[in-house]
């Protein structure tokens, strides 16, 4: 009991004190910095999408971006015509994320490795010649003019920088319920289904899983946050482009999903946090900031390609390490034991 | 008759494009053949031999040096990758792809770093411009002269792969790498050698294209991303499929630019994703390839 407490209460306070920085941020950042970690904290919810699929699934789409682009078209063009009413523009990005994501997931589900791969960049450049030749609809390749502010609950409208404090704060209730959201998907059975499937898929369907439909809802649940992520940095911009589906954010949120480290979750809100922050450094420093941006990716390829998690789990075993000392000096019983009988139960508390 | 009349010069002109995607997809087939990794720094092999078209090429005099250049800077930056991908061999084959995504980052930045972000244009060497007429039709001289390279690039390949001892080692090393190293080959070297090879044979397709396609850092992906689609189609470690895989898509760029502007991006995938829903595997694609 006592060594659980221990074990968790760091975890617990870790969240709490950034639940706490997250909530103070309107009154110690300025507009710019504000800026930042609002779009950090969409990016966050497009890359934990991806880490859903790529990280817990075993599916890496280099095509994860149309998804996106598709629900900010969606929250886009519900602005221009009908409402700007921003929890409208929301639930219709998450539903046409969804919903195309079944459309092309029902396809590119049924190839493997290097197809599955080939076919998610096919259809994301399907939809980016579609987004650039449709004038009419979606305003070609100088992008989708007339977006009206969003309209926040409460009334308050969302323009670049007026109010801003206040979409802050939606964004960042979006982006922690997102995280919430997708934290019980990957825990739950269905969650731990997927990582059998990623890790030995013919075991998984020779036990009876239905492997193709368990793939097709990691697609779609995937699509649908990437879509509600989408729509939330259309309203953040005012404007979406065919930029929005093309090949480069595609490759950025993966990026920022390895350089995390895949599988966790927290490794995705770490890593476009970092992409983000080193983005704008670099850009602003010299031009050739992409040289710099894969160079740093090759170095985490070779010597941290676990991420950013990884280093972060390295922390945290060093630390228990330490207290599993001290707690097998009280208890009086070997370290090794205890230490894997805390965890069984820290393991089953978490699961409950 | 009366239609493939009207458009001979754009069927040519697809010709022209499939054999210099070609020239990228050969080495990318290969490389997936052999190491089961999507090379996605190719590219950049292309972007380096398009830009030195231009830094040596550009007064339409230098063009063996162009070429030299080019068959140069290709083969150092092929062993630099191959010898950069071996640490990784043991982790799994995305790690390897993610490495040369990584890499394709470093390269392109550093090619604008030397050579600027603006749009270049390279004239066609002096002996190849102008045209020439074939059967009361004007030929652009060049893009028959790229067609001829691309054939005997295809040929040189066809001819050491399939009937040369060394070229048996190479389809020994795609059908079974590890029975290949139990035989006492040294099958690190045979990768790294296609590696150099492949990326050669791009960067002189970099080169060649440049007076077609134009120089600047975005023909690096717009080629890789094509290539892409070609050994997809055509089945990943065949260089067969290559080759078709290449003119079929030449000529879909080619005919959907010249007739429908607009559809051409959406020609081009939306075949392949037909091909791929229909034929997982691509047109003559080994089932070694869907491994994991």
């Amino acid at each position: 009991m006592g060594a659980r407490v221990r074990r968790r209460a760091p975890v617990a306070v870790l969240c709490l004190v950034l639940l706490v920085v997250l909530a103070a941020a309107p009154y110690t950042l300025a507009v710019y910095p504000l800026k930042v970690l609002t779009e950090v904290l969409i990016y966050v919810i497009f890359a934990m999408s991806l880490d859903l699929l790529f990280g817990y699934t075993g599916l890496a789409s280099l095509g994860h971006a149309l998804y996106f682009g598709v629900g900010g078209y969606t929250a886009g063009l519900l602005a221009v015509h009908y409402t700007p009413s921003a929890l409208v523009g929301l639930g219709a990005g998450l539903g046409a994320g969804a919903v195309s994501a079944v459309a092309t997931g029902w396809l590119a589900i049924r190839s493997r490795s290097v197809y599955f791969i080939m076919l998610t960049l096919a259809f994301s450049e399907l939809a980016f010649s579609v987004a650039t030749s449709w004038r009419s609809l979606t305003g070609g390749d100088q992008g989708l003019i007339g977006i009206q502010p969003a309209s926040l609950p409460g009334g308050t409208r969302f323009n670049g920088v007026l109010n801003l404090p206040t979409f802050y704060y939606y964004v960042a209730i979006v982006a922690v319920a997102c995280y919430l959201l997708m934290r019980l998907v990957v825990r739950s059975p269905f969650g731990l289904s997927l990582l059998g499937i990623r890790e030995n898929e013919a075991r998984m369907r020779s036990l009876g899983y239905p492997v193709f439909r368990y793939k097709l809802a990691a697609y779609v649940v995937a699509g649908a946050f990437a879509g509600l992520a989408g729509s939330l940095y259309v309203q953040y911009s005012d404007f979406v482009s065919p930029d929005y589906i093309g090949f480069e954010l595609s490759a950025l949120v993966l990026v920022m999903v390895m350089v995390g480290g895949a599988g966790t979750l927290y490794g995705a809100v770490l890593g476009s946090a970092f992409v983000v922050v080193l983005r704008d450094e670099l850009s602003a420093a010299f031009q050739q900031w992409e040289a710099v941006l894969g160079a740093v990716f090759i170095a985490f390829v070779y010597f941290l390609p676990s991420g950013l998690a990884g280093l972060v789990r390295l922390a945290g075993g060093l630390g228990r390490g330490r207290a599993g000392r001290g707690g097998g000096g009280s208890t009086g019983s070997g370290p090794g034991p205890a230490a894997s009988d805390v965890d069984l139960t820290a393991t089953a508390e978490a699961n409950r | 008759m009366g239609w493939l009349d009207a458009n001979a010069v754009t069927l040519v002109n697809g010709v022209a494009e499939g054999m210099l995607l070609y020239m990228m997809a050969a080495g990318l087939t290969l490389i997936f053949g052999l190491m089961d990794v999507l090379n996605l720094a190719h590219g950049a092999f292309f972007l380096f031999g398009s830009y030195l078209a231009f830094q040596f090429g550009r007064h339409g005099n230098n063009w063996l040096v162009a070429f030299g250049a080019a068959v140069l800077v290709g083969a150092v930056l092929g062993a630099i990758l191959a010898v950069a991908t071996r640490p990784l061999a043991g982790r799994g084959h995305l790690d390897q792809a993610l490495l040369t995504f990584g890499a394709a980052f470093v390269l392109t930045g550093l090619a604008s770093a030397v050579w600027g972000y603006g749009f270049q244009s390279v004239s066609v060497p002096s002996a190849l411009a102008g045209s020439v007429s074939v059967a009361g039709h004007q030929y652009p001289t060049y893009r028959l002269a790229v067609i001829v390279a691309g054939l005997l690039v295809a040929v040189a390949l066809f001819v050491v792969i399939e009937r040369t001892s060394a070229g048996a080692i190479v389809r020994a090393a795609v059908a079974d790498r590890d029975i290949l190293a139990a035989m006492g080959v040294n099958v690190h070297l045979v990768m790294g050698l296609i590696f150099v090879v492949g990326a050669v044979v791009a960067s002189v397709g970099g080169m060649i294209g440049s007076p077609i396609l134009g120089v600047n850092t975005g023909v690096g992906d717009q080629v890789l991303l094509l290539a892409l689609v070609v050994v997809t189609i055509g089945g990943l470690g065949s260089l067969k499929g290559a080759l078709i895989g290449a003119l079929l898509i030449g000529e879909v760029q080619a005919i959907g630019t010249a007739l429908f502007p607009s559809f051409a991006a959406f020609l081009l995938f939306g075949a392949m994703a037909a091909i791929l829903v229909v034929r997982p595997q691509g047109l003559f694609g080994l089932v070694h390839g869907t491994r994991t």
